[in-house]
């Protein structure tokens, strides 16, 4: 009776706009907790430069899958947002306040230093609970009929502390590999001398977690070292992706630094995805439990199909008129 | 002490939305005006029409700025405080909210840009015709957000399986009974917000003498304004009542202080009432006026509260003050509107004093009317959440406690002070400044066109407009 199976076509597009966001606001979120790190105030203008044109579009892909989420997958939505309860209050008052600071900032002048621990804390807060959902997520979610009946803190486990602070450190890398990309001179020298040890916290922390996964979760121990071992090819292409990092380091190359970075970011997401499909809500439903009716995912998939390509056109448009450094006392116009 | 997680949340989210709503309500009137002002300018080749549409557009930013911080808490209230809501009203709600995120974000990528950074850039016709998409993007944003509203009043084009909504007809259930009587009384009332705070604000640079001509002309077309749609904003205001009344009799019989399922009812002017007794204290009103109002007959008969059981009445005193003081807001707007009329012959509007300084004061009044109106229409919705079928209680997010709801309610209300008093304390700055001719600041800031702020070219401190800052970027 249902022509297509829409969960599947909706989770492509929940999935597709998730890495979206983690690329994007990956490095302008990295940028700010690379913030109080900077060598000068001056430099720290160049960051915030380099990504106060396009940060706010890369934060219209989060509202996005908040509100597509509640359309297509409501028991994810119903489920995620009460268990996860203190870590989102955390999580948006984070954005709010970097967002303020990058409208805040540039107009100031005595008050200037608010607006910088503003910009760096809610960076740092945003990005660490942003890797503990992913952590609750690997975890699991205690329910009972499709509803969330844990405390409040069960989010909060060793376990997920340390894939906030992986979210991180992923962060900072794409951050400083982003500024090697779009800065010059003693700013660039600091991203590159910062970027190996990122490199090097990157791989310790991610390695612990795949250590760590298979025994907070039997799925993934089964589907790993049993009857999906093809699975294998992502940590091995993750691991390429860290060397060609280190070697495009130390040839002072400077675009490929952050491609890699983001090569990094894919396969690791693709090794989560794929080691927790069709799972949304684990240990107990799939994307088709948590759909919601097929007339709904329907009436939203028709405007959606019609404005996701404007949308990326508009993203890449502005990118592109953006292109190129950005140099210390110079604005955009 | 034990804290209830459900009167926590229904606080929180009174707080985060009502926070809300004074954005968006007042940038939907004042990009409708700013369409006009291009227009005009684009017509007439006047310079204070293109004086006007710069200043108010830097206003516009800004305000639309804080509507879009604050609204990314509204998407995700649903889920953190009322998950069951969420979960049992998704196959619509969540259709039609994610519509409204996809209209925002169509209408910023493509036009608000342009209207904001492209006057010198792109030719006026393609300004003006950015201006008017702008206007008309807030409106289809409006439309998608009071069709959810409007449904969660009066439920329609659904069914209900298992304790899940599905939609059997997305037209009746976008098209529910109340939505068009909604849509039309907070479209007016946007206008009407837009048009007092224009108005107050010209009021107040005629009072200090800054750019009198462009500002003479602002204050005469919301004068115009303020005169049609504050009377008409009454009929609507009317007809709304009158869908209420069959659709929501709880509400109507809280709004009018009604317990006794009557005819002739009294209109109320002041009364205390007492839930707790079932009646009211110290009632003075006008004989059979209620029913007049709301049937149009004299003898017509109004529900009384006392036909529902005690925990099916909605919170009766707050619904009937606020009713009270946004119908006393309105009667104002309608007088000044007239004032304003009467003072026409000579030019007088601009002259005199004592009507600058009373529309100052009326520039805040739209604000007051507009969240009294919303505490009217959603607390008289209660207990209910959606009308007749699912109550707040059964709403609330089990898992829920009230140590969490009141931490994370504290958190909330730091946050929008300290983000909100920076951003309100800014648009004073902005109209401190005015419409004044000023490259200064312009050529010291460097520009990001990508996010409104960028828009206003005003320093954050006072005192400081002429200084250079040593550590801020150089010109273009």
């Amino acid at each position: 009776m249902e022509l297509f199976d829409l969960p599947l076509i909706w989770a492509f597009i929940i999935g597709f706009g998730v890495i979206m966001y983690v690329l994007m606001d990956g490095f302008d979120l990295g940028v700010g907790i690379l913030f109080p790190f900077a060598p000068s105030e001056e430099d720290r203008d160049t960051m915030m430069n380099s990504v106060a044109p396009v940060w706010d579009g890369n934060e219209t892909w989060l509202v996005l899958g908040g509100a597509g989420l509640l359309a297509a997958f409501p028991m994810v939505y119903s489920i995620f947002l009460p268990a996860l309860y203190i870590g989102v209050f955390l999580l948006l008052a984070g954005l709010i306040f970097r967002g303020v600071a990058f409208e805040f900032r540039f107009k100031a002048r005595t008050s200037r230093y608010l607006w910088n621990w503003a910009f760096a804390g809610g960076s740092t807060i945003a990005s660490f609970a942003q890797g503990a959902v992913v952590g609750a997520y690997i975890q699991g979610f205690e329910t009972a009929n499709g509803v969330y009946v844990g405390g409040a803190l069960d989010w909060l486990t060793p376990f997920t502390v340390l894939t906030g602070l992986g979210m991180l450190a992923g962060y900072a890398l794409l951050g400083s590999t982003w500024l090697i990309m779009k800065t010059e001179g003693h700013l660039q020298a600091w991203a590159y001398k910062i970027t190996l040890p990122l490199l090097t916290a990157v791989l310790v922390i991610f390695g612990i977690i795949s250590v760590w996964t298979p025994f907070v979760d039997d799925l993934v121990r089964e589907r790993w070292f049993s009857n999906l071992s093809v699975i294998w090819i992502l940590p091995v292409l993750t691991l390429l992706c860290a060397f060609q990092i280190f070697r495009s380091v130390r040839n002072r190359f400077e675009g490929m630094p952050f491609v890699a970075t983001m090569g990094l970011f894919i396969t690791t997401y693709l090794g989560l995805v794929v080691s927790r499909w069709p799972y949304v809500v684990p240990p107990e439903y799939t994307l088709w439990d948590a759909a919601s009716a097929y007339e709904s995912q329907l009436f939203l998939l028709l405007g959606l199909l019609f404005v996701i390509p404007i949308v990326l056109v508009y993203t890449a448009w502005t990118y592109w008129v953006f292109r190129g450094k950005v140099r210390a006392g110079e604005g955009y116009h | 002490m034990e804290l209830d997680p459900l009167i926590l949340s229904r606080i929180q989210f009174a707080f985060v939305v009502s926070f809300h709503a004074i954005f968006p309500v007042f940038t939907i009137g004042l990009a409708s005006f700013i369409a006009v002002l291009e227009a005009l300018a684009f017509k007439t080749e006047n310079p204070a029409w293109v004086k006007l549409s710069s200043f108010w557009t830097k206003v516009f930013a800004v305000v639309f700025g804080m509507g879009v911080v604050s609204g990314i808490v509204m998407s995700f209230q649903f889920g953190t405080n009322w998950s069951n809501f969420a979960q049992a009203t998704a196959n619509f709600l969540g259709p039609i909210l994610s519509y409204e995120v996809i209209t925002a974000f169509f209408l910023e990528a493509a036009f608000l840009g342009v209207l904001l950074f492209g006057r010198s850039k792109v030719p006026p016709g393609v300004h003006l015709f950015a201006a008017v998409m702008v206007a008309t993007g807030t409106f289809i944003s409006s439309f998608w957000i009071l069709a959810a509203n409007s449904w969660m009043q009066t439920p329609a084009g659904f069914e209900l399986r298992e304790g899940v909504f599905y939609v059997t007809s997305w037209s009746d259930a976008i098209f529910n009974p109340s939505f068009p009587y909604r849509f039309m009384h907070m479209g007016l009332a946007s206008f009407l917000t837009g048009s007092f705070v224009v108005a107050g604000v010209s009021a107040w640079y005629l009072l200090r003498g800054r750019e009198v001509e462009a500002n003479r002309k602002a204050l005469s077309m919301c004068l115009w304004l303020i005169l049609f749609i504050a009377p008409a904003q009454l009929v609507v205001g009317d007809f709304h009542g009158l869908s209420t009344l069959e659709h929501q009799p709880t509400k109507v019989a809280a709004m009018e202080g009604n317990w006794e399922t009557s005819s002739h009812v009294p209109l109320l002017l002041f009364a205390i009432p007492d839930q707790d007794a079932q009646t009211n204290h110290f009632e003075i009103g006008i004989p059979s006026l209620a029913s007049m109002i709301l049937t149009h007959e004299w003898d017509g008969v109004v529900p009384g509260l006392k036909d529902y059981p005690r925990e099916e009445q909605p919170p009766v005193a707050i619904v009937f003050w606020s009713f009270r003081t946004m119908v006393g807001i309105g009667t104002l707007m309608i007088l000044v509107g007239l004032t304003g009329l009467a003072l026409r012959r000579g030019g007088r509007y601009f002259q005199t004093t004592w009507f600058l300084q009373l529309l100052r004061v009326m520039s805040i009044a739209p604000f007051i009317a507009v969240l009294t109106g919303w505490f009217v229409t959603e607390v008289g919705r209660a207990p209910w959440l959606v009308y007749g079928i699912m109550d707040q209680a059964s709403a609330v997010t089990p898992s829920l406690t009230g140590g969490m709801a009141l931490f994370t309610l504290i958190g909330y209300i730091v946050v929008y002070a300290s983000v909100f008093s920076a951003g309100v304390y800014y648009l004073m700055r902005v109209l401190y400044v005015g419409l004044e001719d000023r490259h200064d600041d312009e050529e010291h800031e460097a520009e990001r066109p990508a996010r409104p702020f960028s828009a206003a070219h005003v320093p954050f401190e006072y005192g400081e407009d002429k200084h250079t800052n040593p550590t801020s970027q150089g010109g273009h």
